[in-house]
Formats: C-alpha cells, sequence, structure tokens
C-alpha cells in the first residue's frame, strides 16, 4: 500500500553569497523605522506531497528533485522535513 | 540567401525570439527557423539561438525549468557534437543551469533591472565568434536584465582564464575594464563566456538588438558575421 509523505524543503543560497533582495527589503525596514533590523536574506520554503510505498523511496525522490531541479548546487544548499500523512 | 541556417529556440515566455529572427533573417539575409520547445527536432540548423526573455516566468531560478523542455535534449546533443550554440540573456541562464556552460547569473548586485547599452572588450579574440573582428575593438551592445551577475568560484574562474574561456568584459567606450564600468555585479567584469571546445556561446548583452543601422548601432553584426565566417566559409 502506498504512503503519503509532506515535504517541506528549505533552500538556502550560500552565506559567501551576497543576496541584492534582502538587501533591498532591509531598506523598507529601515524605513518603516525599525532599524535594528540586520542581515535579512532570502530564501526558499517549496512543499509537497509524495506518494510511494516507503520511507527510503520518498527520501530518494526527494534528494533527486532537490538536487537537479529545485536547487542549484553552485549557489544554493538544501535541508529538508519528511512526515507521512497518517 | 546565404546557405547557414540558424534555429531560434521558442520557449515559453521567450520574448526576444523574433529580434533575433528580424535581425539574422530581414537584416542579414540568413535562413532562419524558429524551433518550439516542445519539439526535438533542430530542422537542420548551423546554429541554434537560445534567446533572451523569461522563460516559464523565470520561476524557481531563471533557465531552470526550460533546461528541460524536450528541444533542450536535441540542443545539448548537438552541442556535444560540437554544434555552435548561442544563448543571450536568458539563453545563458538557460545554458548554465544545462550544465553546457560553467557558473551561474545572480541578480544583479544593485536592485535595479538594467537597460542600456554597454561597451565590451574582446577578451579573446580567436573565438569563433569573434576571430576576424579587429584587434582592440569596443563592441556597443545593449543589456537589459535583472540576473546578469555572472559568479563562479576561484577554481572555476582561474580554468576559464586558463582555456582562454572569457570573451567579453564590461568595459568603458574606450574600453577599460573596471569596476565603474560593472552593470550588474558580475566577477571580473564577466559579459560573455565559451565552453572548452569553443563552440557553446553564453552572454548577456543582445547582439541582436544591435544589427539594425537603423537604430545606429550595428556591432552585433560583427559576431553573427565572424560565426559565418569563421565556421561556415
Amino acid at each position: 500500500m502506498k504512503r503519503l509523505y509532506k515535504v517541506r524543503v528549505l533552500i538556502k543560497r550560500r552565506a559567501s553569497i551576497l543576496d541584492p533582495q534582502g538587501k533591498a527589503v532591509e531598506i523598507g525596514a529601515k524605513h518603516l523605522g525599525l532599524t535594528n533590523i540586520q542581515n535579512t536574506r532570502i530564501d526558499k520554503l517549496i512543499e509537497f506531497d509524495v506518494n510511494v510505498n516507503d520511507k527510503s523511496t520518498a527520501e530518494n525522490e526527494v534528494n533527486l528533485y532537490c538536487k537537479n531541479l529545485l536547487s542549484n548546487p553552485i549557489m544554493e544548499d538544501y535541508q529538508y522535513t519528511l512526515e507521512e500523512v497518517k | 540567401m546565404k546557405s547557414v541556417k540558424f534555429g531560434i529556440v521558442v520557449f515559453p515566455g521567450s520574448n526576444c525570439d523574433h529580434d533575433a529572427y528580424y535581425a539574422l533573417n530581414k537584416i542579414l539575409g540568413f535562413e532562419v527557423n524558429f524551433l518550439w520547445h516542445k519539439d526535438k527536432n533542430l530542422k537542420e540548423s548551423n546554429v541554434i539561438i537560445l534567446p533572451g526573455g523569461f522563460s516559464y516566468g523565470d520561476y524557481l531560478r531563471t533557465g531552470a525549468i526550460a533546461r528541460f523542455s524536450p528541444i533542450m535534449n536535441s540542443v545539448i546533443e548537438f552541442a556535444n557534437k560540437g554544434g555552435i550554440v548561442i544563448g543571450i540573456c536568458n539563453g545563458f541562464q538557460i545554458l548554465l543551469e544545462a550544465g553546457l556552460l560553467p557558473g551561474v547569473l545572480l541578480k544583479n548586485i544593485s536592485p535595479i533591472f538594467v537597460c542600456k547599452d554597454v561597451y565590451l572588450t574582446i577578451e579573446n579574440n580567436n573565438s569563433n565568434f569573434t576571430r576576424g573582428i579587429m584587434d582592440k575593438t569596443v563592441l556597443k551592445i545593449p543589456i537589459a536584465h535583472g540576473e546578469g551577475n555572472y559568479f563562479v568560484n576561484d577554481d572555476t574562474l582561474n580554468e576559464l582564464k586558463y582555456n582562454n574561456q572569457i570573451v567579453f568584459k564590461y568595459c568603458s567606450e574606450k574600453g577599460q575594464v573596471s569596476e565603474n564600468n560593472n552593470p550588474n555585479g558580475s566577477v571580473e567584469n564577466i559579459a560573455g563566456i565559451v565552453n572548452k571546445n569553443g563552440n557553446v556561446l553564453g552572454m548577456m548583452p543582445h547582439p541582436e538588438r544591435s544589427c539594425d543601422p537603423l537604430l545606429n548601432k550595428t556591432d552585433g553584426q560583427l559576431i553573427f558575421h565572424a560565426i559565418v565566417n569563421n565556421i561556415f566559409n
């Protein structure tokens, strides 16, 4: 019987790579009067379901998806959580 | 009509496909075919152009989804056999995602979509795309992008230099390469590179928008003529 897993992937640009989007948003923070905000970085949270027979197959698919499409290994790292839907 | 056939790939969201067609066919007189991204047939093209635009809405990362279009398998096979491929702007981004060229294009260092004419020095005047262009020529060609900040790690950068793969750099009108003339934060002002074999070119500037004499800039013609002269004549 197939099992359904809910997956959340967090894709983060490496710390060594500048994030102009985060910097631009931080200008907005200053205009809002939030002068204590610093080091804003915008990353990606991606959610999806995997419908497979077991957890190891699910993890295998998630890793393939992350490595080959969702992230670019030259500039990003990813981590994920995987939870079976009861 | 000259015998070289250009094929321009049309992805959903391409918007410089017709500019390239106009420049290559109407201005320069070459035979040109559009190649739909869902097809696999390159229609016997000798040169493949991946045009500028916003393929798949730039979702996820620029070029990340377009590289999986069915036509890209044919383009990659064509490139691996030595076929001439040029990626312009979004086309460059697609070539990087497809692994045909090294590196990535990040968001511009300033939060600005830069749309203006820039000047380019020819760093490698022995490439298939530049050989024959007079030494020390400074090209005037427009850019239009929000994500053109070319980035590679130090090892890859050294490899690019060692193999003479850096073809174009942003510079001043007089050809001086400096941070003041860097429109997007690209490492060492890099505007265009080739693969190791020298048959795949990726560049952020738009040579197709610099071909029509009516626009009072025609330096893009030098690049297209160089390709035809160097490879097919």
